[in-house]
């Protein structure tokens, strides 16, 4: 009974197993503060202990049962009360009963599916955590420990390039082109625009990155586009015949791979926006949807190995198994 | 493998033709409004403005063309505009109806700083129409830059590349 502050109560503390060498990834909280959790990718295990910490020791903890959940669950903020679970694994540590004194659980959820990435956005939330709860007659005691998830994909086998010829008629023409439709988070954009036409006075180009968070369905759709980068390629009238080159790196942004109908509740989708401004700011533009997918990192088995890649981006060989020998007495010849 | 270096080399372009590089640049247009001119007597004086064109762009029938207009024509012209095409069309320099109020120290609308005020705004008001390509499309613009007269009976339509 903790009517009156005497009753005993508990902390809780999740700890995982692999906390010493797990990854951690920098993931934007709902106020736009930045954290570290620990990174998961789907089918991995998530295993740890449940340390259940009695306030006043000696004194008898009653409880209805002790167990911990693993959620992934989506989060509509106009709709916060109705949290959508695409994932519900619950594992029960302790029978109801009562603990004499602290003690620790382990637990296992073995290769958890984690089917869709992390995201904090303007409208929703997609987020995983564990749950670890001891239940008590009048108020729960339980404790979340988020993680993040990052879904992998492989280079796209099929990648076609964007290339298409817009414009206003008799007054100006452009043929536009993108090297890929599908980027990783780290790539780069190669393209070109080709003036065929040009009965307009011109004074710069730009293009933007507009990421678009789409939620609700049917007639309760509703957009939320963000402009997350603008990036000026051309100042100054073009004139017909001209080439304007497009390089942009995208590892300098902040963007999420593309995300279509998760769980049929949202989708943030991202958009290149082509954009001519005339000498009276009147704006021409034209947008066209690329695909944004996440690359896995390689992983570094050892030192020589770094260091095959590193000589050969200084030397230019394409065989890192002729460096490897290189490196090791050979004469460089 | 080793993790690939993305290939940042530019597309292939084709070399441009130097005539179009170095010759003259297709959307030459200037429009200017000066010399304003009081004409008329009395109560019935009004101001005109001079409207000069020059473009080589095919969408106007004249390469060079010299008209002159009153602020009622241009008033004329932005009324239609509105009505007649989906282009937001910019303010006109105001209409200054206290300046036309008896028992005034200075000139009223005749005023040489308030005529070149309103020169000024009159002008940026035709560049910024008459680059816009929609209203390009309008007859009433074509009309009033290059006609003789502006005919406020006319048939609104569209016009296309002459």
């Amino acid at each position: 009974m903790s009517f009156f502050g005497f009753g005993q109560s508990a902390d809780i503390d999740i700890v995982l197993n692999d906390a010493e060498t797990r990854k951690k990834a920098e993931h934007k909280t709902e106020d736009g503060r930045k954290d570290k959790y620990f990174l998961f990718y789907d089918g991995e295990t998530v295993s740890g202990k449940v340390n259940v910490n009695l306030k006043y020791p000696g004194k008898r903890l009653e409880h209805n049962g002790i167990k911990i959940e693993f959620v992934g669950q989506i989060e509509l903020y106009y709709d916060r009360g109705n949290h959508h679970e695409f994932v519900s694994l619950v594992k029960d540590l302790a029978r109801p009963g009562e603990l004499t004194q602290s003690q620790t659980f382990d637990f296992e959820f073995t290769h958890v599916e984690k089917p869709y990435e992390s995201y904090t956005g303007q409208n929703v939330k997609l987020r995983y955590f564990l749950r670890a709860t001891v239940g008590r007659r009048l108020n729960d005691v339980s404790k979340e420990l988020d993680i993040v998830v990052h879904t992998l994909s492989t280079y796209p086998e099929l990648n076609s390039s964007i290339k298409m010829e817009v414009g206003i008629e008799d007054c100006l023409h452009i043929e536009f082109e993108y090297n890929k439709s599908k980027y990783h988070l780290k790539d780069v954009i190669v393209g070109k625009i080709y003036f065929l036409l040009v009965r307009i006075k011109i004074k710069h180009m730009e293009i933007d990155i507009i990421k678009r968070e789409t939620t609700g369905t049917g007639p309760n759709v509703y957009h939320e586009n963000d402009t997350i980068a603008k990036y000026e390629i051309m100042d100054g009238a073009p004139v017909r015949g001209e080439s304007i080159p497009i390089r942009l790196f995208l590892a300098g942004y902040e963007l999420t791979p593309t995300m279509r109908d998760i769980n049929k509740k949202f989708s943030v989708r991202y958009y290149l926006n082509l954009v001519l401004i005339d000498e009276e700011e009147r704006r021409y533009f034209k947008q066209q949807e690329i695909t944004l997918w996440r690359k896995g990192d390689i992983v570094r088995k050892s030192m020589s190995h770094q260091a095959a890649i590193a000589s050969q981006r200084f030397e230019g060989s394409s065989n890192p198994e002729r460096t490897l020998s290189q490196n090791s007495d050979e004469d460089k010849s | 493998m080793a993790d690939a270096i993305a290939d940042t080399r530019r597309l292939f372009t084709k070399p441009q033709n130097l005539n179009d590089a170095y010759g003259p640049p297709s959307n030459f247009l200037e429009i200017d409004v000066s010399n304003p001119e009081t004409v008329g007597v009395g109560r019935g004086r009004y101001t005109t403005y001079e409207v000069r064109l020059k473009t080589n762009l095919p969408i106007f029938k004249l390469k060079e063309s010299s008209v002159r207009r009153r602020y009622s024509d241009f008033e004329w012209l932005r009324a239609e505009l509105e009505r007649e095409s989906k282009v937001v069309v910019p303010p006109l320099p105001g209409k200054a109806l206290f300046r036309q109020l008896p028992f005034r120290g200075d000139d009223g609308i005749f005023d040489d700083s308030f005529i070149e005020e309103r020169r000024q705004g009159l002008e940026q008001f035709l560049n910024k129409v008459a680059g816009h390509p929609l209203a390009q499309n309008e007859r009433c613009l074509h009309m009033f830059l290059q006609d003789e007269s502006v005919d406020k009976n006319y048939t609104p339509s569209k016009v296309r590349q002459a």
